[in-house]
């Protein structure tokens, strides 16, 4: 019987306040580094983008980034770099998030520029055909001009899901990008840019009386509009067995990924919750039952990985959504034979549980990630921001580690025996490059 | 009222380094340990001195390192090790070998243990070496249909000639020729821990990690396995260097100038110079072609230090129809940086982002022990933060201007274009003379 390794927790502690502009504030201090981490969060991503605008949610990131009321262009960057900090955006499908890293003494610098673009961006034709272009060289380089680009990510939802919000093109079409107008830009932002429907969230060193004073001073007087109402994406789950294939002409070896939808992330946490594990029952490290069955023995797959959304960002996504896998293959390789050993081996599982000890051991290690993204400011301000904009929960984060702890055995069969292959999607990437 | 000035910053304190201890072992490893006790966990950092070992032995042995001990199979590793909410893996640099990993803190003696069993008790299993050379095969395979590794592999040749570090990833067919028996010699003369270093930061005390260290790793021993790189060669600049690749949508521009180790006087100053001219988001060049332009999306340079030498990196990825367009920025942006003295807000923007970074850096377990271990490799410890952000912030703005004239100077740049050539070519060679070559 293995020894069980107790699961340590973090105490970051939490403070919560809404502004009478709708602003949910989290408030995270920790004085274990001169560091802060600043977090604005949008609940808007790509699900909500309107057809023949694909892509549009990213676009419209990186608009955010070219001035506002008292900042031209460029000035974002230079104020934050300039204070020694570092920042970024990025789309997802639920929502958008802004962010910087900063020596402590620059919060206010930090919250003032978050709170200038809140109030609206400027938006010029000159900096949308600019922001259009460099996005277009963003899609080259991820996706068109690199074996695998894309893959999974955007090629298995087409083939799992049947509405436009869920299926389509999350980078975009660059037909679509090129016929974005600053219209559409503003109209955009209007709908779905309100102070309501935004969470920020700081972390990192600062006292929470003086962060709260500035907040009020920064944010305080941003117009209140009304948020829209959430949408719901949810659709019917498979009926039967999807499958697709596509050439991938820079592509010298076979690769498949599968999906399956997963329980409501928000809605039944706790049925949610054990597929996360089983992912990485499945997957983490050598010691992992697909690992060790279909790279070590069989050798039929070069490495493989599991996870839930298909951007992997299991705790910040909303229903609906699914458990992935995706291998890549030796030349020759048969994804026939590769799915054919996961239903055995998911068979097996469901059929023979777990062994001893496997549970445990993979609970430990991922406790270890888990605790290991908190170490960094911002792998707190982050997902504290979109735990508050989801689930009205950011203490949450001080949680996971124990609640993956405790998903028993049973969950995780129960949860393997839903991965069936009549629910399953499938994209196979065949090699259209010579090995 | 809403604010609409920019709020001042509140200066730094002093900067503060993180309780540490070191000892050399008998045997000859040096253990550096460091308190960060923020969350319950410790990240370790190995590195083994492994200059001018047989690449493609190397490689292979670098991927399979976990592969087995005299008791234990690869997955008895792999599940020890995640009992502890563990992991280990390795990889290889032309300087050194490099194990990397974490654990919950309370894991430590039994990620020691492991450890120190894979290191003096290596079986290399035959049949899972020949697994782990097919995956390493089928990985170069696809690395070499990735653009980003096919101009790095041009440049380094162009760079470094005759030198170790001209090749630093094998061809698939050495390592299909590598077998078992090599890696067991290799390792037994290679993985040796005099000249090596294992970094421990985390929720630790600093004192007992150090002797954890010792009692797993004192039986590690043997000689030292004495190998010197000879000193990188000074780069020979020369017409462009064009690589073909049909069909490409993007052209990868690259460009490696001279430049000076971490620990010489000029060094802050080239940082600083490397920073205005294309080092940062907020610098000439990247605001030039990106935020001007709309050429590419992430252009960006560095400053990449090796045992036997350094230089200065330009990459970017540009569209195929405006190659020609983005090396003229880029020439532009060079001979300015080395013609003309940069601004004094200019100047102050890059002091402070390279002040403030240094500081996040040190903020995480993982930035702390990726420090260390780096610094450890060139024979510095996380001391010089300090000595370094001293010298940053006294740089001015003459050395900064006669810095970037001896380093950034375009005529100075050796440079390799990855694209479409049927496309490419002649808008290149408009501005400076192109010759064709292999990646």
């Amino acid at each position: 019987v293995a020894r069980r390794t107790k699961i340590p927790a973090t105490k970051y502690p939490v403070e919560r306040f809404t502004l009478e502009n709708g602003l949910r504030v989290v408030l995270t201090p920790d004085r274990s580094a001169p560091v802060v981490g600043v977090a604005v969060v949008y609940d808007v991503g790509i699900r909500s983008e309107p057809e023949g605008r694909t892509g549009f949610a990213h676009l419209f990131e990186h608009l955010m980034f070219q001035g506002s009321a008292n900042l031209e262009k460029l000035a974002h960057f230079r104020h934050v770099q300039g204070a020694g900090g570092t920042f970024n955006g990025s789309t997802h499908l639920d929502y958008t998030d802004y962010f910087e890293v900063l020596p402590a003494g620059a919060l206010e610098r930090a919250l003032f520029l978050e709170a200038d673009r809140m109030r609206g961006p400027r938006l010029t034709e000159e900096n949308l055909l600019n922001q259009i272009d460099v996005v277009k060289e963003e899609i080259r380089v991820n996706v068109l001009n690199r074996p695998y680009g894309g893959f999974p990510w955007l090629k298995l939802p087409p083939v799992m899901f049947s509405t436009f919000p869920n299926a389509h093109d999350g980078y975009g079409s660059f037909g679509d990008l090129d016929s974005a107008t600053v219209e559409d830009a503003q109209a955009f932002f209007d709908r779905y840019y309100a102070a309501g429907n935004a969470t920020l969230a700081v972390a990192g060193d600062f006292d929470v009386a003086k962060a709260t004073e500035m907040i009020r001073r920064h944010f305080g007087d941003v117009a209140a509009r009304p948020a829209p109402e959430l949408p719901d994406f949810d659709e019917p789950d498979l009926d039967a067995e999807r499958r697709d294939s596509y050439t991938d002409r820079l592509a010298p070896l076979p690769g498949v990924a599968a999906g399956w939808r997963v329980p409501d992330p928000i809605g039944d946490f706790a049925a949610y919750l054990p597929y996360v594990v089983l992912a990485e029952v499945l997957t983490d490290g050598e010691a992992s039952r697909l690992v060790d069955r279909l790279v070590q023995r069989d050798r039929a797959v070069t490495s493989i990985g599991g996870y839930v959304g298909f951007m992997g960002d299991e705790f910040q996504v909303r229903n609906p959504t699914a458990l992935l896998l995706q291998a890549h293959m030796p030349p020759g390789g048969d994804a026939d034979k590769v799915l054919r050993t996961v239903d055995e081996e998911l068979e097996r599982l469901v059929t023979d549980g777990l062994t001893a000890g496997e549970l445990e051991r993979t609970q430990a290690r991922i406790a270890t990630h888990l605790l290991r993204e908190t170490d960094a400011v911002l792998g707190r301000a982050l997902p504290m921001a979109v735990l508050e904009l989801q689930r009205g929960n950011p203490g949450l984060l001080n949680e996971l580690p124990k609640l993956v702890s405790e998903v028993t055995e049973e969950q995780i069969v129960t949860a393997a025996a839903a991965l069936r292959p009549d629910n399953r999607a499938t994209v196979e990437v065949l090699p259209g490059a010579a090995a | 009222m809403s604010a609409t000035t920019l709020p001042d910053l509140i200066p730094d304190a002093k900067l503060k380094l993180p309780r540490q201890a070191e000892r050399t072992l008998p045997g000859g490893l040096t253990v550096i340990a460091v308190r960060r006790p923020a969350v319950p966990l410790v990240e370790l950092r190995l590195r083994v001195p492994f200059s001018r070992a047989a690449l493609p032995r190397a490689t292979l042995l670098s991927q399979s390192l976990f592969t087995g001990t005299g008791t234990m199979s690869s997955v008895d590793i792999a599940a020890e090790l995640q009992a502890v909410g563990g992991g280990l893996s390795a990889g290889l640099d032309p300087d050194w070998l490099v194990v990397t990993g974490n654990a919950l803190s309370s894991g430590l003696d039994r990620v020691l243990e492991i450890l120190a069993a894979v290191l003096t008790d290596p079986a290399y299993p035959n049949a899972e070496v020949a697994t782990e050379r097919d995956r390493l095969i089928d990985h170069l395979q696809v690395a070499q249909s990735q653009p980003a590794h096919l101009a790095r592999t041009a440049l380094l040749k162009r760079m470094y000639g005759r030198h170790p570090y001209a090749v630093q990833t094998p061809e698939p067919e050495q390592v299909r020729a590598v077998r078992p028996g090599q890696l067991r010699t290799l390792h037994a003369d290679r993985v040796r821990p005099d000249g090596a270093v294992l970094v421990l930061v985390g929720d630790i005390n600093v004192d007992k990690a150090i002797d954890a260290a010792e009692k797993a790793l004192g039986s590690w021993t043997g000689p030292a396995h004495q190998e010197t790189m000879p000193p990188a060669p000074p780069l020979q600049a020369g017409p462009l260097h064009l690589v073909d690749r049909p069909g490409s949508v993007q052209s990868s521009l690259r460009m490696a100038l001279p430049a000076t180790t971490r620990t010489e006087p000029d060094y802050a100053a080239l940082q600083l110079a490397n920073l205005v001219f294309g080092g940062y988001f907020s610098s000439r060049w990247v605001e030039n072609m990106r935020e001007d332009k709309g050429y590419t999306y992430g252009p960006h340079t560095s400053i990449e230090h090796f045992l036997a030498g350094s230089a200065l990196l330009v990459s970017a990825e540009v569209a195929t129809e405006v190659t020609g367009p983005s090396l003229l920025e880029t020439l532009y942006e060079l001979g300015r940086i080395a013609s003309l003295p940069p601004s004094e807000e200019e100047l102050e923007q890059a002091r402070r982002y390279a002040l403030g970074t240094l500081r996040l850096g040190m903020s995480t377990q993982a930035g702390l022990a990726g420090l260390a271990s780096m610094y450890a490799s060139f024979g510095l410890r996380l001391d010089y933060l300090s000595d370094h952000s001293a010298a940053l912030a006294v740089a001015t703005r003459e050395q900064v201007a006669e810095v970037a004239a001896r380093y950034l100077a375009p005529s100075r740049a050796v440079t390799v274009v990855l694209g479409d050539a049927e496309k490419v070519e002649a808008p290149l060679a408009a501005l400076t003379p192109v010759e064709r070559g292999t990646a």
